[in-house]
């Protein structure tokens, strides 16, 4: 099927302002944004950029605008788009170049919520042993990825940019609710603040944007009330 | 799993997050209590001063009255806080919103307090050609 691919693009070094380029190209139904993105560049227009690293929906690297909403383009097919599908960079970062972002202060906020385990107890002799339901308490969240899609979906977000964003959120719920680890309170502690979990207003477009189907704003809620509850 | 971990502070943002759900809550049925008694039950065309009066000469619709003032206003306020904290990012327009916010807050609160507390049933000609 022949598919109207219309991308905007944008090259700091030569555009005053982003402009849409309109391609035609010849794919298959059960193809992916990805391969047709690929048609791009390898067939039309080499100078075409974006990021894509396992092609598989894991690694994360080619979240962006998809017919408005946020996506994996190698997770979206074709045919489930139809004609013209549209692309862009993801909203709220600023871009490098046509589809590629500068993610740099998106990790920092990662980063800053010590998204690794924390415990300085002597390892038993064995492993640390973790029980199924406790393993369960966390599970949703070790699912995510850092494509970036929930935070560039969030208004909040958008309004303010200094806001943590429900990834680096998610990824400290990982380890909060995680039984062997010890650092929950000092997560809790940079995360209750105005620009922390308290800048999230509720509003759901995470849990609509995230390519892996974590209940984002339940994760958020959930630190919300550990908040509560640990004592103010 | 945090008894005995160290504990963040909370501070204020905890606090009008917490406060917004209660306060939503027991909205959801002052509002609807209020809604019902004023305009099903009663309709505007019998509610004149006499029954406002007859009303507030029981204490408990004066509690009544002075609890949903107090969180609505609060609920209300603290979102159109949220609002401006969103959208209004001049430092110039923040401190000038935020201070209108605070000094209509404030005189509303208090004129509406003020009247629930301190308001008098003319006695005796209750049911007379008052306004």
């Amino acid at each position: 099927m022949r598919v109207l691919m219309k991308i905007k693009r944008f090259n700091p070094e030569r555009d005053r302002a982003p402009y849409w380029a309109e391609y035609e190209v010849e794919v298959e139904p059960v193809d992916r944004v990805l391969d047709a993105l690929e048609y791009v560049k390898w067939h039309l227009d080499g100078t075409l950029t974006f990021r894509r690293s396992c092609a598989h929906g894991i690694c994360g690297s080619d979240a962006m605008l998809i017919n408005g909403r946020n996506r994996l383009a190698c997770k979206v097919l074709v045919k489930d788009l139809g004609s013209p599908i549209t692309v862009e960079p993801l909203r709220g970062f600023p871009v490098v170049k046509d589809l590629v972002v500068d993610m740099e202060g998106f990790f920092a906020k990662y980063r800053a919520v010590k998204p690794y385990l924390i415990n300085d107890e002597l390892p038993p002799e064995t492993e640390r042993r973790q029980s199924p339901e406790e393993r369960a308490r966390f599970d949703d969240t070790t699912k995510c990825i850092l494509c970036g899609a929930c935070t560039t979906a969030c208004p909040s977000f958008w309004a303010n940019g200094a806001y943590i964003g429900p990834a680096a959120i998610v990824n400290a719920h990982r380890f909060i609710f995680d039984s062997r680890d010890r650092g929950a309170a000092e997560r809790l502690a940079i995360l209750n603040t105005r620009l922390g979990v308290w800048r999230c207003r509720t509003i759901f477009n995470c849990v609509e944007a995230c390519p892996r189907g974590i209940d984002v704003t339940r994760a958020i809620a959930e630190v919300k009330r550990a908040l509560l509850f640990s004592g103010t | 799993m945090y008894a005995g971990r160290e504990r963040p502070t909370g501070g204020f943002e905890l606090f009008a997050w917490f406060f917004m759900r209660i306060s939503g809550l027991v909205l959801i049925i002052l509002v609807l209590g209020h809604l019902a008694i004023m305009h099903v039950i009663h309709t505007v065309d019998e509610i004149d001063f006499d029954f406002v009066a007859r009303r507030w000469g029981s204490p408990f619709w004066r509690t009544y009255d002075l609890v949903m003032l107090w969180l609505a206003l609060l609920h209300g306020l603290n979102g159109l806080r949220m609002a401006i904290d969103d959208y209004v990012h001049r430092r110039g327009w923040r401190v000038v919103s935020l201070a209108a916010l605070a000094v209509i807050g404030f005189v509303l609160l208090a004129m509406g307090t003020q009247i629930i507390l301190t308001f008098e049933a003319p006695t005796g000609q209750m049911a007379s050609g008052l306004p």
